[in-house]
C-alpha cells in the first residue's frame, strides 16, 4: 500500500492548495462585504424616512421636506417610454440573430455594435440624446427625448438576453415544425416565441432595473430638477427617482441628512428587488424546463 | 440554421407564394430591420455627436493646449482655455487606481467562484455578485460621498475626503462584480476535459488552475479587464459625486479631481447651445466615444483570438 501513502511533495501541495483557496476566498468576500456593508448602512440611515407618506406626497419647502411621489411617477413614465420602443426593437433583432443571421460580416458587426453599445459611456448617450432627439427631431427636453435615449442605452440588455432564451430552444423543435411544411415566421411565432416567452421576460425585467438607476442620460434630455405638478403626456418634462438622488445629495442645500438616505434606499430596494425578481424567474424556469 | 431553410430559393411547384409565404417574407425584412438597428444606433450616435462637435474639434480647438494645459477655463472672457489635461489625469488617475482594487480581486473573486466553489455556495456566490453588478452608479456616488467621504477623513486625517481615492475605490467596487462574471464566463469556456486531463496526471485543483485553466483562459480575462477599463473610463455619475470635481493636477490619491465624463455632465446644462464652451463638451464626448469604441474593439478581438485557436 505504499503507493497510497502521501509523500512530503504531496502534503506539501495539499497545504498550498489549502491556502490558495483561502486566499481566493478571503479576496471575494473582500469583494462582497464591504458592499453589504454599505446597503446595510443605507438601509439604516434612509428606513425612518420611508413611508406610504414620503412615497405619495410632492417634496416641499425646496425639497428639504415632503416626499418622492412626482420623482416616481416620472421614472415610471420614462420606464414605459423606453420598454414601449426598446422591447419590440430588441425582440426583432434577437430574432434576427438566433434564428436568421448567417456567419458573415455583417453578423459580425452586429454583434460588435451590440458590445458597443453598451459600453459606451452614459454620458455619451446623453449627448447623442441632446443631439439627436432633443434637437434633430425637435422633441424638446421631453419624456419621450429622455425615453428614447433610455431605450437606445439599454436595447443591448433586450437583444442579449432574449437571443439567449431563443438559442436555448432546441433545435429539434424547429426542424419538427419545418419538417410539417411550416415556414420560418409560422415556426418561430407558433413554436420558437412561446417556447422563450419567460425567458424574455427575465430580459425585459432586468431592462427595467437598468432603466430605472440611469441618471446622466437623462439630465439633459427630459428630467428636470423639481417640478411642482406630475407629466400630462410625452412631451412634458418630469422628475426621475435616480436624478432626485442625485439633487437632493448635491444641489439643494439645506437638506436634512436623512432625506437624501430615504431616496438612494427606495431606488436601490426598487432595482434590486426587480433584478431579484428576474433571477429567481430564471431559475425557475430553468428547474421546470421540460428538455 | 439547416440548409434547406435558406428560404430565398423556392421549390418550383411546391410553392405556391399564399399569405403565409408572405407574411414569411415580411417578418424576415422586419426582424431583420431590427437587427441592423444596432449598428445604425452606434453610427448615429457618432454622427450625432460628431455633427456638434467634431468641427469645432478640428478646426478650432487647439489640440496642443488641450493635451498639454491643465487649464479648463471655457467661460473665461475674451479667450476661454479648453485645456484638457487635468481632465485626462483626472479620468486616469481614478481608472487606474478603480483597476488596482478591481483586477485582483475580481480575478480571484472569478477563480474561487468557478473552480472552488461547488454546489449551492456557487450559486448563491454568482446571485450575489450579479446582484451588486446591478447598483445603479449615482447611487454610487451617494455612497461615495456619505459613506466613504467621512471614512477617508477620519482614517487618514485629511480635510477633504472627495478624492482621486474615493472615486478609484467607489469604481473600483463598482467595476468588479462585471469583471467577475465576464472573467468566470472565461473560466467556464476552458473544456473539462482539460482539466481532467491535468487531474488524471495527479495535479492538485491550484496546479490544474494555474497551470492549465489560466493560460488556456488568458484572452478571455485580458477582455474582461479592458471591458472593466471601458466601464471605469466611461463612469461619470459616481466619479462626479466622489472626486471631488475639481481642475487639478493630483500629485496624491488625497487630492480631487475631475474627469472628462463629469465635466460634461456638470456643465452641459449650463452652456448655451452653438457656444464655444457647448461644442468643447461635445468634442470631449467625440473622444470619450473612440476611446470606449477601441477599448471594446480591443476586448472584442482578444476574445476571438482565444475562439480561433480552439
Amino acid at each position: 500500500m505504499s503507493s497510497f501513502r502521501a509523500t512530503e511533495l504531496d502534503r506539501r501541495n495539499q497545504r498550498r492548495e489549502r491556502w490558495v483557496r483561502g486566499l481566493f476566498l478571503v479576496m471575494t468576500l473582500m469583494l462582497i462585504l464591504p458592499v453589504l456593508i454599505i446597503l446595510g448602512t443605507l438601509a439604516w440611515r434612509g428606513h425612518s424616512v420611508i413611508s406610504l407618506d414620503f412615497l405619495l406626497s410632492f417634496p416641499t419647502n425646496g425639497m428639504t421636506e415632503g416626499g418622492i411621489f412626482p420623482a416616481l411617477v416620472g421614472t415610471l413614465w420614462l420606464v414605459g417610454v423606453a420598454l414601449v420602443v426598446s422591447v419590440p426593437m430588441g425582440v426583432a433583432a434577437a430574432i434576427y440573430l438566433s434564428e436568421y443571421a448567417p456567419e458573415n460580416l455583417l453578423t459580425r458587426s452586429i454583434n460588435l455594435a451590440i458590445i458597443n453599445l453598451a459600453g459606451v459611456p452614459s454620458i455619451v448617450h446623453a449627448l447623442f440624446g441632446v443631439g439627436a432627439f432633443v434637437l434633430f427631431f425637435n422633441f424638446g427636453t421631453s419624456i419621450l427625448a429622455a425615453g428614447l435615449t433610455l431605450a437606445v442605452m439599454t436595447l443591448p440588455v433586450v437583444i442579449v438576453s432574449t437571443r439567449e432564451s431563443l438559442q436555448a430552444v432546441p433545435q429539434a423543435f424547429r426542424e419538427a415544425s419545418w419538417s410539417l411544411g411550416a415556414t420560418r415566421w409560422q415556426t418561430i411565432r407558433r413554436i420558437v416565441l412561446p417556447n422563450s416567452v419567460s425567458g424574455i421576460l427575465t430580459g425585459v425585467i432586468l431592462e427595467v432595473s437598468r432603466t430605472v438607476g440611469e441618471t446622466a442620460p437623462i439630465m439633459f434630455t427630459g428630467a428636470a430638477f423639481f417640478l411642482p405638478f406630475l407629466p400630462l403626456g410625452v412631451g412634458d418634462q418630469t422628475m426621475a427617482l435616480s436624478l432626485h438622488l442625485f439633487t437632493v445629495s448635491t444641489q439643494v442645500p439645506n437638506v436634512p441628512e436623512a432625506l437624501p438616505f430615504g431616496v438612494a434606499l427606495t431606488l436601490i430596494s426598487l432595482v434590486l428587488i426587480l433584478n431579484a425578481v428576474s433571477i429567481a424567474f430564471r431559475m425557475y424556469l430553468r428547474g421546470k424546463k421540460k428538455w | 440554421m439547416s440548409e434547406f431553410n435558406r428560404g430565398r430559393r423556392t421549390v418550383p411547384g411546391a410553392d405556391t407564394l399564399g399569405s403565409s409565404w408572405w407574411w414569411d417574407r415580411i417578418a424576415q425584412g422586419v426582424v431583420f430591420l431590427g437587427g441592423i438597428s444596432a449598428i445604425v444606433f452606434i453610427v448615429a450616435i457618432f454622427i450625432f455627436v460628431a455633427q456638434q462637435g467634431l468641427g469645432f474639434a478640428i478646426f478650432e480647438l487647439d489640440k496642443g493646449v488641450f493635451l498639454t494645459s491643465p487649464e479648463w477655463r471655457p467661460t473665461t472672457e475674451p479667450e476661454p482655455v479648453f485645456g484638457g489635461l487635468a481632465l485626462i489625469v483626472g479620468t486616469a488617475s481614478v481608472t487606474g487606481l478603480a483597476m488596482l482594487v478591481a483586477v485582483p480581486f475580481s480575478l480571484g473573486a472569478a477563480i474561487f467562484i468557478g473552480e472552488f466553489a461547488t454546489g449551492r455556495a456557487r450559486e448563491y456566490l454568482k446571485v450575489l455578485v450579479e446582484l451588486l453588478a446591478a447598483i445603479p452608479s449615482v447611487v454610487w456616488g451617494f455612497i461615495g460621498l456619505t459613506v466613504v467621504n467621512p471614512l477617508i477623513i477620519d482614517l487618514f486625517n485629511v480635510p477633504v475626503g472627495l478624492t482621486i481615492l474615493n472615486a478609484g475605490v467607489i469604481l473600483g467596487l463598482m467595476a468588479a462584480p462585471i469583471m467577475t462574471t465576464i472573467a468566470e464566463d472565461a473560466l467556464k469556456a476552458v473544456p473539462d476535459s482539460y482539466r481532467e486531463a491535468a487531474e488524471a496526471l495527479g495535479a492538485t485543483r491550484w496546479q490544474v488552475i494555474r497551470q492549465v485553466v489560466l493560460p488556456s483562459a488568458k484572452n478571455g480575462l485580458v477582455a474582461a479587464i479592458l471591458l472593466g477599463v471601458g466601464r471605469g473610463f466611461g463612469e461619470t455619475m459616481a466619479v462626479l459625486m466622489a472626486s471631488g470635481h475639481s481642475v487639478n493636477l493630483p500629485t496624491s490619491p488625497f487630492d480631487s479631481v475631475r474627469a472628462l465624463t463629469a465635466t460634461i455632465a456638470a456643465e452641459l446644462g449650463e452652456t448655451a447651445r452653438g457656444s464655444e464652451h457647448y461644442k468643447a463638451l461635445f468634442s470631449i464626448g467625440i473622444l470619450l466615444f473612440l476611446v470606449t469604441f477601441t477599448i471594446n474593439l480591443l476586448a472584442d478581438v482578444a476574445v476571438r483570438g482565444r475562439r480561433k485557436r480552439r
